[in-house]
C-alpha cells in the first residue's frame, strides 16, 4: 500500500495530458481531471504534468495552490462541503459547522485518520433557495439543521 | 439528425418540430433545477414515467424534466401542461394520485396546491400565484418549458431563430447597432453597454478574436446564471453565436465554475447537439461564418469573475488580474481582442434580435433596459429565481412576489450585489432596482443575488462575513486588496468580538476608502462595500457593539446571551433536547434554565423554539 | 509611431503612445516610490505606492503609474494630497506586513509612516510579496525556480512543492532586486547556499586566481545561451584585470 502511494500509476496522467493535446493552456482542467481520477494531486503527477506540457513545474504548483477545489492533500472517501454562502450563512451555518466538527472531529480542511471523510468550508454550493445547505460528495442536503446531521453522515461509509 | 446544410433547412427542419407539437397533449414538467433535485425532484420524474409507462399511457401523456422553475422554496414542482396546474413540495408517493386524479381527470388535489402565506387560500393555476403572476419572465420564459437537453425542444419553440435571421444577410455592424439602442447593459455586474463593447471588438485588428461568456457566478447567493445554464444552454449559445458573428470571431470560450456540475453537463449536450446540427463548427448553415465553442471550467476562485482573471485562468494560469487601461476588447485572450459577457447577458441576445431593439428598450427603467433575474433568499418566504423588468421596486421584488419576511420577524435590510454590493435599510425599500439607482444608493446590481435578512440578522457579521469571504478569495496580487482587506477584517473581528474601541470605526472607514480606490481590480475596488453601505446605513449597530459590547441581533456569540423567558416558556423540551452543549436543564411544567458556564450563546435553543420564549437579554 | 502629449506636474512632454507614466516621469526627474517596479519588467502594479492623480477631460481617478500607459492626453500629478494620503496608507499596510523589514524604514519615514496603525504580522518574515524575485527569475533568467503559492493573504512566494529549489541556478538575482532583504543567500566556500530557496550549489573556481565564483549551473545555463561561443572560466575580478592589462598592452604596442 505504501509503495502505491509514493509511486502511483501515472498512466492516467498521461491519457488526460493527451486529451488536452498536451497545451498547457488547458493545465487548470488538467489538474481537475487528474483530482477527479487519483481524489487529489498526488506530487508525482504535478512533476509529470510541468514535464509533459514543457511548463515549469513551480507554475504547475502555482496554480494547484491557487484554486480552491485543487487539493495536494489525500481527501476522504466521502467529501462533506458545507456551504457558507450569504443565504446559508445567515441561517446557520455557523452552527452545521460547529455540529460537523462534533460529529467527525473534523476542523475545515482536515480528513479522518480511517480516510471516511473530508471537511470543506465552501464559498456558495449556489443551493442558496434550501439554505442551508451541505453535500457530501455528489449529494445535496437542503434546509439543513444540526440536528438533521448525525443521520446525514451515517449514510456515507 | 441530419447537418442542417442550409439556411432554409433549419427554417424547414423549425416548421416540422412545431408541427409535431400538439399543445393539447397532456404532458407534466417536473422541474429539475438543482433546488428541486436536492429535495428528490427526480425521483418525482421518473416516478410519473415508471407509473405511466405501467398504466399503459405513456404514449398519450408528456413527462418532461425541465430547467429551473424559480420558486424553489415550494420544491419539488410539478405543472400539468395544458392545464396550468401547479402542485408543490411533491413526493414520489403523490405520483399515483396526480395522475389519475389530475392528469386522466380533471381534480384538482387540494393539499399539493399553493398557499397563500398566513391564509387559508389555496391556489391551483400558476399563473395565479402571486410569485409568478407578478414577474415578467422572458430570459426564463423557455427553462419551464422545455427539457435542456433537448435541441429540438428549443427549436420547436423558435430557438436559434434569431441566429438565422442574422445570418440570412444581416450586417454585423447592424446587429450592434440593434444591440446598442436597445439599451442591454451586462449583467455579470458593471453595468456596462454591451452594444458599445462589441463594437470596440469590432474595431479591433486582429487575425483572431474571441468570445467568452462569464459563467463563473461566484456571488455567494446568487445562482441565476447557474439556472440558465442548467435550464436553457441553448439561448446563451445562440447569444454568443450571434455576438461573433457580429464582433467578427470564430472561438468562443464558456468559463463555468466546477461548482455547476449539472450546467457544465447541459452545456457540453447543448453544444455538442449545436455541432451534430450545423449550428456550430465550420460554414454554419452553408453561409461563410464558422464558430465554435469549448468549455473551460473554473475551479474555485471569486476573482475569476473578474474579465482579465478569468482570461488568465483560460489561459492556464493563476486568475491575477491585471489594470485593464488597455481594454480586453484590444488585448483579451490570448492577447487577442475579447469580447466578454456573461451568461443573463449572451441569453438576452436572441430575444432582442428576435423581438426587436425597440421591444427591448420599451421595457425597464430610463437607463436600465430590459428584465433582471434576482436570486432572492435569505429571511425570505417564497425563496428562489424572480425576473422582473428593471426599475420595479424592492418592496415588490421582496414583499408583492416573494411573500415578505416569514416567522413574523421584522425586515432589517437587504443585501443586493453579494460581496460587491450592499446592505439596504427598511428606508430604501422604494427604491427602483436598476444599475445606477442602486450604485446610487451605495450598492450595486452585481450579478443578481438579493439576500434578505430580518432582525436577527447583525449587519455588523454581515460586514464581517463578506469581508472574511473576500480575504480567501483575493488572488493576493496587490497590497490594497490583500493587506486592506485583511485589515479591515481584523477590524470587525475586534468588532464582533467586544475587543474594539471607538477609534476603530474610523480607521475601518479610512481602510475601506483607501480600498475602494486603490485596488487593481473590481473585486478590490468593490471589496469595502458591504462595509461601508453598513456604516452608512445600520452605524448604530457599529457602535452598540463597541460602546454596549451587545449584538442585538444576537449573532455575535461573546456579546450574546440568552435567556429564557419564564412568561412564554411552555417547557417543551425542545431547547434541552437541541442544545449540542446540554447547558439547558429543565422538568416538565418548569421554565427551562440555560446554565451560563456551558452555554456558548450559538441561538440554537431560540432558533427552535415553538414560544418564542428565548431570546437575548 | 505618434507621439502623445501628456502633462506631468505641469510640464509638458510628447512621448510615444503606451509609454509607462512612471518611466516618463522619471525622465524628467520626478520621483515616484515603487517597491514592485522595474524597468526590465512588464508592468505588475502590486505594491500600489506608485498612485498618482490623472486627469481626463472632466475625469480624476487614482492609478498606479508602473501600469498606466500613456495613449491619450493626460494630465498627471504625483504630488496631491489623495495621492500622498494614499502612499502612506500603502506603505502602513506594507510595514504592518513586514514591521522588521529595516530597509523600508527610511521610505517609511518618507511618506509619513512611522508606526502601522494596523495589526503587526510576525509570522511570514520581510516578504511584501512585490514579485521581483519571481519575475526575474521567469522573465529575465528563464528558469523559473520559485513562484507564488497560494492565494489572498496567505500568498507566498516559495519553491516547487516546497522542496529544494532543483531548478535553481543560485544567480543570486532574487537577492539583489528583494527590497527587503528577505531573499538570502550565503558564500561558504565551494558552495553557495540558496537560503530561502533551501539550495545548495556547487561553485565553480576561477581558472586564474582560482577563488570560487560563479555556480556551476549558472555557469552552464549562460554557456548554453552563447551557443557555441566559449565562456571562459573566469572571475569578475580577473576578467578586468585580463581585459586591462590586454588594452594596456595593446596601447603599449601602438605607442612603439
Amino acid at each position: 500500500m505504501n509503495n502505491i502511494q509514493e509511486k502511483p500509476d501515472l498512466t492516467e496522467v498521461e491519457r488526460i495530458i493527451a486529451k488536452y493535446n498536451g497545451k498547457d493552456s488547458w493545465l487548470v482542467m488538467i489538474l481537475q481531471d487528474i483530482q477527479e481520477a487519483y481524489n487529489y494531486l498526488p506530487e508525482p503527477t504535478l512533476e509529470l504534468v510541468a514535464e509533459k506540457l514543457n511548463i515549469p513545474l513551480s507554475r504547475v504548483h502555482s496554480v494547484a495552490t491557487f484554486y480552491s477545489s485543487l487539493s495536494l492533500q489525500e481527501r476522504g472517501r466521502h467529501v462533506i462541503r458545507v456551504c457558507d454562502g450569504t443565504a446559508c450563512h445567515l441561517k446557520g451555518f455557523v452552527n452545521l459547522r460547529d455540529e460537523i466538527e462534533r460529529q467527525t472531529g473534523l476542523t475545515e480542511g482536515q480528513t479522518t485518520p480511517d480516510k471516511r471523510f473530508s471537511f470543506e468550508v465552501v464559498a456558495c454550493l449556489g443551493a442558496c433557495a434550501i439554505a442551508p445547505v451541505m453535500s457530501v460528495g455528489n449529494d445535496y442536503h437542503g434546509e439543513m439543521s444540526a440536528e438533521k446531521i448525525k443521520d446525514v453522515l451515517s449514510k456515507y461509509k | 439528425m441530419p447537418k442542417l446544410g442550409t439556411i432554409n433547412e433549419l427554417t424547414a427542419y423549425a416548421q416540422e418540430l412545431k408541427a409535431q407539437c400538439d399543445p393539447s397533449k397532456p404532458c407534466v414538467t417536473v422541474c429539475g433545477g438543482t433546488g428541486c433535485r436536492a429535495n428528490h425532484g427526480l425521483e418525482v420524474a421518473s416516478m410519473f414515467e415508471k407509473l405511466l409507462k405501467e398504466k399503459g399511457v405513456c404514449d398519450d401523456i408528456d413527462v418532461r424534466t425541465t430547467g429551473c422553475h424559480g420558486f424553489c422554496a415550494q420544491g419539488p414542482l410539478v405543472v400539468l401542461v395544458p392545464k396550468g396546474v401547479l402542485y408543490v413540495s411533491v413526493k414520489p408517493t403523490d405520483v399515483e394520485e396526480i395522475i389519475t386524479s389530475s392528469v386522466q381527470a380533471d381534480e384538482i388535489i387540494e393539499r399539493l396546491t399553493y398557499r397563500l402565506p398566513g391564509t387559508k387560500k389555496r391556489i391551483a393555476k400558476e399563473e395565479e400565484i402571486p410569485f409568478y403572476a407578478n414577474q415578467k419572465r422572458l430570459v426564463f420564459a423557455g427553462s419551464t418549458k422545455m427539457d435542456p437537453t433537448r435541441i429540438e425542444d428549443y427549436i420547436a419553440v423558435g430557438g436559434y431563430s434569431s441566429f438565422r435571421k442574422v445570418l440570412s444577410g444581416v450586417e454585423p455592424e447592424e446587429i450592434i447597432d440593434w444591440v446598442e439602442k436597445s439599451g442591454l447593459r451586462g449583467r455579470g455586474g458593471g453595468g456596462f453597454q454591451t452594444g458599445r463593447k462589441w463594437r470596440s471588438c469590432r474595431k479591433s485588428q486582429a487575425a483572431t478574436k474571441y468570445v467568452i461568456c462569464n459563467g463563473d457566478e461566484g456571488d455567494p447567493g446568487a445562482f441565476i446564471d447557474r439556472s440558465i445554464m442548467e435550464g436553457n444552454p441553448h439561448s446563451v449559445l445562440e447569444g454568443m453565436a450571434i455576438g461573433a458573428y457580429a464582433i467578427g470571431s470564430n472561438h468562443g470560450y464558456i468559463y463555468v465554475r466546477l461548482e455547476y456540475p449539472l450546467a457544465i453537463e447541459n452545456l457540453q449536450i447543448a453544444i455538442e447537439q449545436a455541432r451534430e446540427h450545423g449550428l456550430l463548427g465550420d460554414n454554419i448553415l452553408g453561409t461563410d461564418f464558422s464558430f465554435d465553442i469549448l468549455i473551460s471550467r473554473g475551479a474555485g476562485a471569486f476573482v475569476c469573475g473578474e474579465s482579465t482573471a478569468l482570461m488568465a485562468s483560460i489561459e492556464g494560469f493563476v486568475g491575477e488580474p491585471r489594470a485593464k487601461h488597455i481594454h480586453t476588447t484590444e488585448k483579451g485572450l490570448f492577447g487577442m481582442p475579447t469580447n466578454l459577457n456573461n451568461v443573463e447577458t449572451w441569453a438576452n441576445i436572441p430575444l432582442i434580435i428576435e423581438k426587436g431593439w425597440q421591444w427591448f428598450a420599451g421595457i425597464g427603467s430610463k437607463n436600465s433596459k430590459g428584465t433582471k433575474v434576482f436570486s432572492v433568499v435569505g429571511k425570505v418566504r417564497n425563496t428562489g429565481l424572480v425576473e422582473v423588468p428593471m426599475g420595479i421596486t424592492l418592496r415588490e421584488i421582496i414583499y408583492d412576489i416573494c411573500g415578505g419576511v416569514p416567522d413574523n420577524r421584522k425586515f432589517k435590510g437587504v443585501q443586493t450585489g453579494g460581496p460587491s454590493g450592499g446592505c439596504l435599510p427598511e428606508e430604501k425599500l422604494d427604491l427602483q432596482v436598476d444599475f445606477d439607482c442602486l450604485t446610487e444608493a451605495g450598492s450595486m446590481m452585481g450579478s443578481g443575488g438579493m439576500i434578505v435578512m430580518d432582525d436577527r440578522s447583525c449587519m455588523v457579521e454581515v460586514a464581517r462575513y463578506f469581508t472574511e469571504f473576500l480575504t480567501r478569495e483575493s488572488c493576493g496580487k496587490c497590497t490594497a486588496c490583500r493587506e486592506g482587506v485583511m485589515q479591515m477584517l481584523e477590524i470587525l473581528d475586534r468588532m464582533t468580538t467586544g475587543k474594539a474601541e471607538m477609534s476603530d470605526i474610523d480607521l475601518l472607514e479610512e481602510v475601506c476608502l483607501y480600498v475602494k480606490e486603490n485596488s487593481i481590480c473590481g473585486l478590490g475596488k468593490s471589496a469595502p462595500n458591504p462595509t461601508l453601505s453598513s456604516l452608512k446605513y445600520f452605524r448604530d449597530e457599529y457602535l452598540e457593539h463597541i460602546e454596549h459590547k451587545r449584538c442585538r441581533a444576537g449573532i455575535c456569540r461573546d456579546l450574546t446571551t440568552f435567556i429564557i423567558s419564564d412568561d412564554k416558556c411552555k417547557a417543551c423540551g425542545k431547547c434541552i433536547k437541541s442544545c449540542p452543549v446540554e447547558a439547558i436543564t429543565g422538568q416538565k411544567k418548569v421554565t427551562h434554565v440555560i446554565d451560563y458556564d456551558a452555554c456558548i450563546s450559538c441561538g440554537v435553543c431560540r432558533e427552535v423554539c415553538p414560544f418564542d420564549a428565548v431570546d437575548t437579554k | 509611431m505618434a507621439k502623445i502629449k501628456t502633462i506631468i506636474d505641469g510640464i509638458e512632454v510628447e512621448v510615444e503612445r503606451d509609454s509607462w507614466a512612471i518611466d516618463v516621469a522619471r525622465e524628467l526627474g520626478i520621483d515616484i516610490p515603487t517597491l514592485c517596479y522595474h524597468p526590465a519588467l512588464g508592468p505588475y502594479g502590486a505594491c500600489r505606492l506608485c498612485v498618482v492623480e490623472v486627469t481626463k477631460s472632466k475625469w480624476t481617478w487614482l492609478a498606479t503609474a508602473c501600469d498606466l500607459p500613456i495613449r491619450e492626453e493626460l494630465s498627471i500629478k504625483t504630488n496631491t494630497p489623495e495621492v500622498i494620503r494614499s502612499r502612506k496608507m500603502a506603505m502602513e499596510l506594507i510595514m504592518a506586513r513586514a514591521p522588521r523589514a529595516e530597509s523600508l524604514f527610511p521610505l517609511a519615514e518618507k511618506l509619513g509612516v512611522t508606526k502601522p496603525r494596523f495589526k503587526c504580522r510576525d509570522d511570514i518574515g520581510n516578504c511584501i510579496l512585490c514579485g521581483l524575485c519571481v519575475r526575474m527569475c521567469d522573465q529575465i533568467i528563464g528558469v523559473s525556480a520559485i513562484n507564488f503559492a497560494n492565494r489572498g493573504h496567505k500568498r507566498i512566494v516559495t519553491t516547487p512543492l516546497h522542496k529544494k529549489a532543483d531548478k535553481c541556478i543560485g544567480c543570486n538575482v532574487c537577492v539583489e532586486v528583494c527590497p527587503t532583504g528577505h531573499v538570502k543567500t550565503l558564500d561558504d566556500g565551494s558552495f553557495r547556499h540558496m537560503q530561502t530557496w533551501d539550495a545548495d550549489l556547487e561553485m565553480l573556481h576561477c581558472l586564474i586566481c582560482d577563488k570560487p565564483y560563479i555556480p556551476a549551473k549558472q555557469f552552464k545555463v549562460i554557456s548554453d545561451k552563447l551557443e557555441g561561443i566559449e565562456l571562459k572560466r573566469i572571475c569578475p575580478v580577473c576578467r578586468r584585470k585580463e581585459t586591462v592589462d590586454n588594452l594596456r598592452y595593446a596601447v603599449v604596442e601602438k605607442v612603439s
